[in-house]
């Protein structure tokens, strides 16, 4: 036992023995809590028979006086008060008291809502001026096309082009599949399996070649130009590309969008050939088309603009993913944990900000009677 | 009697073909501010990695309090790293915990404690590095250099340890937040009976806070008290501490 009490009229008298330590400080503090005071006038710490007692024990007896002297009683020590008790008085001296977590007060609800949109509004702004001034960064190219950077773009082309192409072919090849058999099982009821083609076609050329290559860039690239960005501020790499006199948005910022503006139309002419092919794949095993009939029967479903709409959609996806992708990374301030917070952002953004943008041309392209 | 804390007998460090440590001998010993020094690359933050069970060395042993570290297994080790406190370099807080949660983390996976012990504890040690106690609610980011390495101080000391290992404490402080951080851990060397092996640059530091020094030169260590390595002849501890950076100091500590 490490603490044993013995009561003479009015004082209290505990003796204090063994290891009082960081590791039994939990096992210890519900003994020292549970002594009664009650018609007590002294207390009395004997702390001669203790074996080791550190910083952790010793605020525990530091605890116990402050308590006792709450309640009323003198207290004192047979022996001397450990040099240790000393510190933790020292330490935390006379306002040691209320040190014990403020938490921070919940905002009242027309606050917080006034807040949030004030917040938003700011935060509208701020991701308009980084347009902006991305924007004249770039037309200061038409000048002096030192500006655009060819290597660092070709390096981002590379980075989330054509290491892309093998996931992104493998994509447009499943999802083509998908159609064809689901369009196959449909239309094979009604003996119309010669629209499988069109189905395919044109739905891959439309609409789910760019779709899925603009969701699957988001997911790798749009996600990896927020993190590099972050951990550069993190690191404080932009400061000191700031302070070198080089911008940041040139050599961050325009290399990236530039670089995914070239890079996606390109892996869309891929997704939307393997799509093609894969439809002629399933046609042919599962439907005996001949190969032939597919491809002339792809040749009539295509209208004039059938390819076009889809592909121009590209470079209008990409900058919305090199867009969000590298504003978010650029927001990143002090924790580690804010550079994940914000590239999960970036990647949820960006894939948002391409469907809408569809669903936009989808209505867009109607009107136009394309 | 003092007994020596930290013995490490031919130490053996090596990556791929290049050899930091070549039989290495260390001792620390109770009570005693120990100083490493050395060059850059001369594997300073390595020797620290091994003694901390980090890092198994190829060869030699690491006796720390008499148990050789490098044949204990992981729940050994595990339990080895509640007798030592670290600070590394950069300090090394956990950017998306406050300084206080800092501080509490040792405590909550190592300790069994209750709520209020958990709060007033980790204060105690926040105050302790004199800290002021609204740092405890900031974020790293939020703080100035000389107070994350007060706060790293702060969360090195959580389990109550007997044994601290300093990176460069005072790296990036001005001189005089650097003179008050030494003064600060000779304080609390002294009220705690702590036993502290520090690596430094900084020769100011050396003179106001160490007992010894240990220098690693040529892949091993030559230690002793300040005055007779400052009388070493190896060239390289010789501009160490006669340079012109050091004959400041060194007419007052019997070079």
């Amino acid at each position: 036992m490490s603490l044993r009490e013995a009561r003479r009229d009015s004082a209290l008298c505990l003796s204090v023995e063994g290891a009082w330590t960081a590791r039994r400080v939990g096992a210890l503090e519900p003994a020292v809590l549970a002594l009664d005071f009650s018609g007590l006038r002294q207390l009395e710490i004997d702390c001669r028979e203790v074996v080791t007692l550190d910083l952790s024990g010793a605020w525990l007896l530091y605890d116990l006086e402050k308590r006792a002297t709450a309640a009323g009683l003198s207290v004192s020590y047979l022996g001397d008060r450990p040099p240790t008790v000393r510190l933790v008085a020292q330490t935390l001296g006379h306002d040691g008291e209320s040190v014990v977590t403020r938490l921070e007060r919940p905002l009242q609800p027309v606050t917080a809502l006034g807040r949030s949109v004030i917040d938003r509004w700011q935060a509208a702004l701020s991701g308009l001026a980084f347009l902006g001034e991305t924007a004249l960064r770039f037309a200061r190219g038409f000048l002096d096309p030192r500006v655009w950077r060819p290597i660092s773009i070709a390096r981002h082309v590379y980075e989330t082009g054509i290491h892309a192409i093998p996931i992104v072919a493998l994509i447009a090849f499943l999802i083509s599949v998908i159609i064809a058999y689901m369009g196959a099982q449909q239309l094979q009821k009604f003996g119309a399996d010669i629209f499988v083609v069109d189905l395919v076609t044109v739905g891959v050329l439309r609409e789910l070649g760019v779709l899925l290559t603009a969701i699957i860039v988001a997911g790798r690239s749009g996600s990896a130009f927020a993190a590099e960005i972050g951990a550069m501020r993190l690191n404080q790499e932009v400061d000191a590309l700031k302070a070198t006199g080089v911008e940041p948005i040139e050599v961050l910022i325009l290399p990236r969008w530039i670089g995914l503006v070239i890079a996606l139309p390109l892996l869309t002419v891929i997704a939307d050939a393997v799509g093609v092919l894969g439809g002629a794949l399933l046609c042919h095993y599962l439907l005996d088309m001949p190969l032939v009939q597919y491809f002339q029967r792809v040749e009539e479903s295509v209208a004039e603009f059938t390819f076009w709409a889809g592909l121009v959609k590209a470079p209008v996806f990409a900058l919305l993913i090199a867009g969000s992708g590298t504003y978010r990374g650029l927001q990143v301030r002090g924790s580690s944990r804010e550079l994940g917070r914000l590239t999960t952002v970036a990647v949820v953004q960006s894939i948002f900000l391409v469907i809408l943008a569809d669903a936009l041309f989808a209505v867009l392209f109607m009107e136009m009677g394309i | 009697m003092t007994q020596p804390v930290i013995e490490a007998r031919g130490i053996v460090n090596q990556f791929g073909a290049q050899r930091v440590h070549d039989g290495l001998d260390l001792t620390v010993l109770s009570g005693e501010i120990f100083g490493i020094v050395g060059g850059s690359g001369s594997g300073k933050s390595v020797l620290l990695n091994t003694i901390l069970g980090l890092r198994r060395p190829q060869a030699g042993e690491v006796r720390i309090e008499g148990t050789d570290i490098t044949r204990l297994d992981d729940a050994a080790l595990r339990e080895l790293k509640t007798i030592y406190g670290v600070t590394f370099q950069a300090g090394a807080l956990f950017s998306s915990l406050t300084v206080l949660q800092n501080v509490q983390l040792p405590m909550l996976e190592h300790l069994d404690l209750g709520e209020r012990a958990l709060q007033e504890l980790a204060m105690l040690k926040v105050r302790l590095v004199g800290l002021p106690a609204d740092a405890a609610q900031k974020y790293p980011a939020q703080l100035s250099g000389g107070m994350i390495k007060r706060a790293a101080l702060a969360r090195a000391l959580a389990l109550d340890p007997r044994l601290l290992f300093l990176d460069e404490p005072t790296s990036g402080l001005d001189p005089i937040g650097a003179a008050a951080f030494d003064e600060l851990l000779v304080g609390l060397q002294r009220e705690l009976a702590l036993t502290v092996v520090m690596i430094t640059h900084d020769l100011d530091s050396i003179f106001r806070t160490c007992n010894r020094v240990g220098v690693i030169v040529d892949r091993k260590m030559v230690s002793g008290d300040l005055a007779s390595i400052a009388a070493n002849p190896h060239p390289w501890i010789q501009a160490y501490f006669h340079g012109d950076r050091a004959r400041r100091f060194g007419a007052g500590h019997g070079a």
